[in-house]
């Protein structure tokens, strides 16, 4: 009797599931990853490229012009080459520029998500309807170029908060975003940062008015799925006065040979007495085991402690990608003010990182910690690169770096770049650096009591990285610490 | 339980295990003693099953299971536990999740389920009151700054989680102050039982007033040179090594 039952409803699951596929794959016909039909740009950059992103948007004049003048000072920069990288030239017109999963949906119901999309996040771990509500986790999700939803968008709006992606940020707010989009991350900072300032297409847009705690996680989720596609997403965040919010954003792409380019941009700014605390836990496609395919990561992060009292703090957990090139930096303008960057990176196979931060300060009584974690395997390249700059203001300045190499196996290498500047002699700068390798005598240890290899190696790399990991929310900290145990998969033993 | 027969055994081309024999029943306690550098920690090794030694002859059956055959952590959910003379350090790690991991593992490999908090802090709680062992070093990371001593009783505390078949105790009481000496062998004598057997190295024949040997052996130059019962080990303290090794360097002249 009982076996009956479940045939039938196994035979039911299954007619769903075909029903579904049959729906998905007659619509959707195009050979992408998700099978999501796109809107896309002409490949190739040109002003009429910048144009085609902004008129997709329906992007006010001061935006487009905007977008043209980074465009302009782009053309005349050229390619950083200090990182301790390794890469064929990019040819930026191979590129497509703009990817818009075609559907519309009303950001305010989710159920009407096209399944495919929904199983891709379902895939990524992500879920975007209740369950996570409950779970207390505000969610909005990039797909290629476009803010695909927001959730729990109401609830914040009650406390004031604005939570929405970038365009409609352009759209609603554009007294704020023309405020401080740029303020912290100039156009003309970087190459890859004009770039992103041309052609940014989405992003995340946080804003927590005065006195307001966010009471909430935010987070959102980056995923490049078309082909040929760069990402290049803008993320803005401002705390007023007194304000906090903690914020999460996690990324992933499908696995593909040609490199992808994803090149982001964040902005923090923290007023007086405001905390913001963002973490990363970045997971791009890495490329295969002989180093094929995988995204370039070339972001730039920056926060402005702008305020007294203020405080910002990045964490990290960069386990993706196949160069990273990164350095989430502070400024400590506000007096007192507070900088902090913890970092885990992994890397494997033929993975290349130089990550690291850059601690300016400016105000009196600025304090900055640091504690990088990398762990290298395989034939990878893993370099922390950290500039601590005391100013001739910063009176009675402090920094501590604590810098922490792993090594698994003796093909892959750990390097630290510390950068030390000092013109204000009432400074103290420490640092502290280590290089270790998993010894024989730990996982024999770990045997003994009879835990297999695989096991010992995701516990001693999540002990080192403990620092870091436990600065992460409640929240992702589980998921972070099996993403360092598979991205370390037949790395030992 | 245990039947090692004929065992040799080299760590890079140097033979250091040149023919063991050994018989362990179920209930019993044997002690190894021997010189430094005799080849007691190798033969722990070898029984436990590190990689860096090549068995390159004889055979180890325990309970019906050729385990040479085993990986090592295969032969810790087989029953069989090595309390190391020099215990390893895992920073960041705590005590306390390594030894839950390793609980669960070895559950895993009997086909138990794994369990749960609770259920594992309460079977902590009764042995850290058996072994009279402090909370605050099983919060820390996995032996990180452990005393010499703390290091030592965290050793049989983890065996005491694990409840092996057969406990191998490499040097246990070097370092142990009396006291300590006294509470480590407590523990161990409750664990014991008429299923489960004790290998004890030592070269003090203290502990041996604690954890009573039905068997002492002296392992000299790889092999064992006499066996007798715990009144060896009295001979032993008193007259020193010299009398055994002039012994079987005449009789390996002759
Ligand atoms: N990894 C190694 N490489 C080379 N020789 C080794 C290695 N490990 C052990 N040996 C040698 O094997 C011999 C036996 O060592 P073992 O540690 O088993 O002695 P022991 O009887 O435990 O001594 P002790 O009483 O000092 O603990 C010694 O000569 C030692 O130097
Ligand atoms: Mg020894």
């Amino acid at each position: 009797m009982k076996t009956d039952v479940l045939k039938v409803e196994r035979a039911e699951v299954d007619e769903d599931r075909r029903t579904i596929e049959r729906a998905v794959q007659s619509e959707y016909k195009y050979g992408f990853v998700s099978d999501l039909e796109t809107d896309e740009a002409p490949k190739g950059l040109n002003e009429d490229t910048i144009r085609f992103i902004s008129g997709k948007k329906n992007e006010p004049q001061w935006m487009l012009d905007w977008r043209l003048r980074a465009y302009q000072l782009w053309l005349k920069m050229e390619e950083p080459l200090w990182a301790n990288v390794k890469f064929e030239p990019i040819d930026y017109q191979d590129i497509i520029y703009y990817s818009a999963p075609k559907q519309k949906i009303s950001l305010n119901s989710l159920d009407e998500i096209d399944p495919e999309l929904r199983r891709t996040f379902e895939k990524l771990g992500i879920s975007l309807d209740e369950q996570k509500r409950l779970s207390g986790v505000a969610v909005d999700a990039v797909i290629d170029s476009v803010s695909i939803a927001t959730t729990y968008k109401e609830q914040l709006a009650e406390l004031g908060i604005i939570f929405c992606s970038m365009s409609e940020a352009i759209q609603e707010h554009p007294a704020l975003v023309q405020k401080y989009l740029g303020s912290v991350v100039p156009v003309t900072d970087n190459y890859y940062a004009a770039l992103n300032s041309a052609v940014f297409s989405d992003g995340s847009f946080v804003f927590i008015p005065k006195d307001v705690r966010c009471p909430m996680e935010l987070s959102t989720y980056f995923r490049i799925n078309a082909e040929n596609t760069g990402q290049f997403e803008r993320t803005l965040i401002v705390c007023e006065d007194k304000s906090y919010v903690s914020y999460l954003e996690g990324c992933t792409a499908p696995m593909r040979d040609e490199n992808q380019l994803h090149a982001a941009v964040v902005e923090l700014v923290a007023l007086d007495n405001a905390e913001i605390k963002y973490s990363t836990v970045q997971n791009w496609y890495p490329g295969d085991k002989e180093g094929k395919g995988g995204i370039y990561n070339f972001v730039t992060k920056r926060g402005i402690c702008k305020g007294i009292n203020s405080k910002i703090s990045w964490t990290q957990v960069e386990t993706g990608s196949a160069i990273t090139w990164k350095y989430p930096s502070v400024i400590l303008k506000g007096d007192n003010s507070i900088g902090e960057f913890y970092s885990v990176a992994v890397t494997n196979n033929h993975q290349q990182a130089d990550t690291g931060t850059k601690m300016m300060h400016i105000g009196k009584n600025t304090r900055s910690r640091i504690v990088s974690k990398g762990i290298s395997a395989g034939f990878s390249n893993n370099s922390y690169r950290g500039l601590v700059h005391i100013g001739k203001t910063a009176l009675n300045a402090r920094n501590f770096s604590q810098c922490d190499s792993l090594l698994l196996g003796d093909k892959c290498g750990a390097h630290t770049f510390p950068y030390i500047e000092v013109k204000n002699q009432s400074a103290m700068v420490e640092h502290e650096a280590t290089t270790s390798k998993i010894g024989e005598d730990q996982i024999f240890y770990c045997n003994q009591r009879g835990i297999n290899t695989e096991t010992a190696v995701a516990l001693i790399i999540n002990g080192f990285a403990r620092e870091v990991m436990s600065q992460l929310p409640m929240e992702f900290a589980v998921e972070a610490q099996k993403l360092l145990a598979i991205s370390l998969e037949g790395s030992v033993g | 339980m245990l039947s090692i027969r004929n065992l040799h055994a080299a760590i890079d081309g140097k033979a250091i295990l040149k023919g063991i024999n050994l018989d362990i029943r179920p209930g019993e306690v044997h002690a190894i003693m021997g010189p430094n550098g005799s080849g007691k920690s190798t033969l722990a090794a070898v029984l436990s099953g590190r990689a860096d030694f090549e068995v390159t002859d004889g055979t180890v059956d325990f309970l019906g299971k050729n385990i040479l055959e085993l990986s090592p952590e295969d032969r810790a959910g087989e029953g069989i536990f090595l309390a190391f003379q020099y215990p390893v350090e895992i920073p960041g790690l705590t005590t306390t999740n390594f030894i839950k991991t390793a609980v669960n593992e070895v559950r895993k490999y009997r086909g138990e389920a794994p369990l749960d908090a609770v259920q594992f802090l309460k079977i902590m709680k009764e042995k850290m009151a058996l072994m009279n062992m402090d909370q605050s070093l099983l919060s820390r990371p996995l032996n990180e700054g452990f005393s010499g001593g703390e290091k030592k009783r965290n050793e049989i505390f983890q065996m005491a989680m694990l409840q092996p078949k057969l406990a191998i105790l490499d040097e246990t009481d070097s370092g142990l102050d009396i006291d300590a000496i006294r509470t480590v062998s407590n523990g161990v004598n409750t664990l014991r039982n008429k299923e489960n057997a004790v290998l004890v190295v030592t070269h003090y024949q203290r502990l041996l007033d604690y954890i009573v040997p039905d068997f002492v052996h002296v392992l000299y130059n790889g092999r064992i040179v006499k066996s007798g019962t715990k009144e060896l080990a009295f001979v032993l303290e008193e007259r020193g090594y010299d009398f055994i090794k002039n012994a079987v360097n005449e009789g390996q002249e002759a």
